[in-house]
């Protein structure tokens, strides 16, 4: 039997390695500006194509690095840390794409698209949320029906991450009206099915180098062997889906605070007022005594959820750790611009970016409040 | 990352609840109220090794690890706070120094009747002008032939009513500061040893808190606890492991809290149904269990640093910090689930609720633990 450690193994240390350097060496370069001109990183994202971070879990059959979840994790909060844009790109392709695709895609479709995902340089997206379905998903609208060998779905689907550069996305559509979330079934739709069509790129708060559009359905067909598990459980596979993506949303949270932590530190350690540097400042020490212990908390709770995935609680550590983690990196990112005054409100600064992208991570793939609705659940049941 | 307890420890939870749930928890109430030393719950702890957990078994401990010791403290707080912390002290306060800095003859002297229950302990630090900025204490040492004369009083002394041993800091110069502060062991039937009575507190009001005083006070050299000068190291290094039992006691009162509240949410009913069933009570109840598992992490992994012999210091610190504010908010919340019936003391959670104040303030004030943490994330980091 192992014995409790909290110490990663060699390849997630190796890996953690590499992927902050390519992310300081690649990455930070360019963030700023990326982000002024919500550029997407399309270069980037073909490079870590080729160092296997888009199919991370994916099984090596399918051309995937075969990795665990924590170490996954692991490579979120490293590009994180550098640009939070770029991981959510990863993140999302990561595990609310090729995962729901691994875990229940039939043979035809994982030969089909995960090869692709995982090493070819597509990326994917996850079309759950609609403009009227956001928290209570099961409301959904989009509709699909089997003609012949074919899936014919219609509807739309609202603030998709990757819609315009996905090259596949798993699509949730109700198959089976008047069942409630027991009529929704998933599929895979290629972006070049014949119906497909994606809206114009959303103009975001932050997060404003990652791409996020409308998806829209007329008579969209894809084969019939692109329905993931089983007609009508859908709505379970997207909840299986966000229960682990959850921990890629706790561990994006912690490399933004991460970097929130280090300018707090470095700015503080700088400015001087009343003839100190502030870091000499009590009020000053104990903002960053509090984020330091946060941060402790929030990475601890994220590799417990991301170490704990096959456990029957894993839905609720990773609803622990992405809600931990993301109130914690918001309460984060306003100390930090607290602490650069005036000079954190100047998009000069890091912060400011960081302050407008940490704002996401409370509300994408579960709100707060629905991860506190999904922890009460296992409580009280 | 490997984070589940091993079958030994596992076990040894099992059994120390079980103590706990059907010896110490039936007098808890009555130990608050009155104020009652728990003299025979401590001598049967004893007889289970619970007051010398990681002491080796060849100085009368039980050899267990650190994380085990956590386990102890914990599983007995979560039932009764006064028990949890009077076993803390006993273990880390006492134990852990005479352990790391005691000769031989020392340990088979004091270590060996302590670790194995037969003695108690306490740790004579605080003064009343010397609190938070110990080293500004005033007791006195002067040598004199092969002893020591100690003059001065102790503040605030857990265990202090009913020690056998006391581990007594003073100065052998008071010119010289931090650097002349010298630890000594003292028995407690030496001539000019006395303590007062009984101090009525807030919470943990069953652990024997007390004032000494040293008149004249003869304690041969061989009882020195360490060097000359060498007392503020062996109090700084102690309170580190100390801060592991204050943050696993926060984590057992906040932990029976919950449990009560869980319960308590499920039989009330108010508008037709189980408060359990409301979102706001629901939302409460994720929250607490969300930051019961991070505190509990963070102190496990304080135990674990400790284990692998490396620097601590941060680990604790933040261990204490965070699991003592939690425990706060988790018994304020475990009170407001209750509601009116939470303020009564005929209901647990309002003597979890204060137990918990005591958390945030001894073995290094909350503040005290944000002037290490900020010393080390900007100095040290």
């Amino acid at each position: 039997m192992s014995e409790l450690t909290f110490e990663l193994n060699e390849e997630q240390q190796l890996l953690r390695e590499e992927v902050r350097r390519f992310a300081v060496e690649r990455i930070r370069p360019g963030t700023a500006e990326r982000d002024k001109n919500h550029e997407f990183p399309k270069d980037i994202i073909a490079e870590m194509a080729e160092m296997g971070l888009l199919g991370m879990m994916v099984p090596e059959a399918y051309d995937g690095a075969e990795m665990d979840v924590l170490t996954y994790a692991i490579a979120v909060e490293e590009l994180a840390t550098v640009c939070p844009s770029v991981a959510v790109t990863m993140s999302v392709t990561n595990s609310v794409c090729c995962w729901p695709i691994q875990e229940f895609g039939s043979d035809e479709v994982k030969e089909a698209v995960l090869p692709e995902l995982a090493a070819g340089g597509a990326i994917g997206g996850f079309g759950l949320t609609e403009p009227g379905s956001g928290s209570d998903a099961g409301s959904m609208k989009t509709v699909a029906r089997l003609e012949g060998d074919e899936w014919v779905i219609d509807g739309e689907k609202a603030w998709i991450t990757n819609g315009a550069y996905g090259k596949y996305f798993v699509v949730l559509a109700r198959t089976s009206p008047g069942k409630g979330t027991q009529g929704i079934s998933a599929i895979v739709v290629p972006s070049d099915a014949p119906g497909f069509r994606v809206g114009g790129s959303e103009e975001k708060m932050g997060l404003k180098a990652s791409n996020t559009t409308a998806l829209y359905f007329d008579s969209c067909r894809v084969p019939a062997s692109y329905l993931l598990g089983e007609e009508g459980k859908g709505f379970r596979i997207a909840m299986a889906t966000l229960d682990h993506s959850r921990v890629g949303i706790a561990a994006q949270s912690v490399g933004i605070h991460q970097r929130a932590l280090e300018l707090a530190v470095s700015y503080a350690k700088e400015r001087v007022q009343f003839g100190v540097p502030i870091a000499k400042h009590q009020a000053i020490q104990f903002k960053i005594a509090s984020m330091a212990t946060e941060l402790a908390a929030a990475r601890t709770l994220t590799y417990y959820a991301a170490s704990r995935g096959h456990s029957p609680e894993a839905g609720r550590l990773a609803s622990q750790a992405k809600l931990y983690a993301s109130e914690a990196a918001n309460r984060a990112c306003w100390e930090a611009l607290q602490i650069h005054g005036g000079n954190g409100f100047c998009e000069d600064y890091e912060i400011a970016r960081l302050y407008r992208d940490v704002r996401i991570t409370t509300i994408y793939e579960g709100t707060s409040e629905m991860q506190r609705m999904v922890i009460a659940r296992h409580l009280t049941r | 990352m490997y984070i589940q307890l091993n079958d030994e420890q596992k076990m040894l939870r099992d059994e120390v609840r079980r103590f706990a749930d059907e010896v110490v928890k039936p007098i808890a109430k009555e130990t608050d109220e009155k104020g009652i030393f728990p003299t025979d719950v401590i001598r049967q702890a004893g007889e289970m090794g619970l007051t010398g957990v990681a002491v080796p078994e060849e100085w009368g401990g039980a050899g267990m690890d650190v994380i085990s010791y956590c386990i102890v403290v914990e599983e007995i707080s979560r039932v009764c706070g006064s028990t949890g912390v009077i076993l803390s002290v006993n273990n880390s306060l006492v134990c852990d120094p005479i352990m790391k800095f005691g000769n031989d003859e020392q340990k088979e002297l004091f270590l060996k009747p302590l670790a194995a229950g037969e003695k108690l302990g306490c740790f004579a630090l605080t003064e009343p002008g010397a609190g938070s900025d110990a080293a500004a204490l005033r007791t006195t040492a002067r040598r004199d032939g092969d002893d020591y004369v100690l003059n001065g009083n102790k503040v605030f002394i857990t265990n202090g009513t009913h020690a056998d041993v006391a581990i007594v800091f003073a100065s052998v110069d008071l010119a010289l500061g931090h650097k002349g502060i010298t630890a000594f062991l003292v028995p407690a039937e030496i001539d000019g040893y006395s303590h007062g009575i009984h101090e009525y507190k807030l919470g943990v009001n069953g652990s024997g808190t007390t004032e000494l005083a040293f008149e004249d006070m003869r304690i041969p050299a061989a009882f020195r606890l360490g060097e000359e000068g060498e007392g503020f190291k062996v109090a700084m290094s102690t309170l580190d492991g100390g801060r592991i039992g204050i943050a696993s006691q926060a984590v057992g009162i906040a932990q029976g809290a919950f449990e009560e509240a869980v319960q308590y949410a499920k039989e009330r009913e108010q508008f037709g149904k189980p408060i359990s069933s409301f979102q706001a009570i629901q939302h409460y109840l994720a929250d607490m269990s969300t930051e019961l598992d991070a505190a509990r992490l963070l102190t496990w992994k304080a135990a674990w640093t400790k284990m692998n012999r490396k620097r601590f210091t941060l680990e604790a610190a933040q261990a204490k910090l965070y699991s003592s504010e939690m425990a706060q908010r988790v018994t304020n919340l475990a009170v407001q689930i209750h509601g009116g019936y939470g303020y009564i003391r005929e209901y647990n959670v309002e003597r979890y609720f204060r137990d918990a104040r005591i958390t945030e303030i001894y073995e290094g004030t909350s503040e005290i633990q944000k002037m290490v943490i900020a010393n080390w994330v900007l100095n040290q980091g």
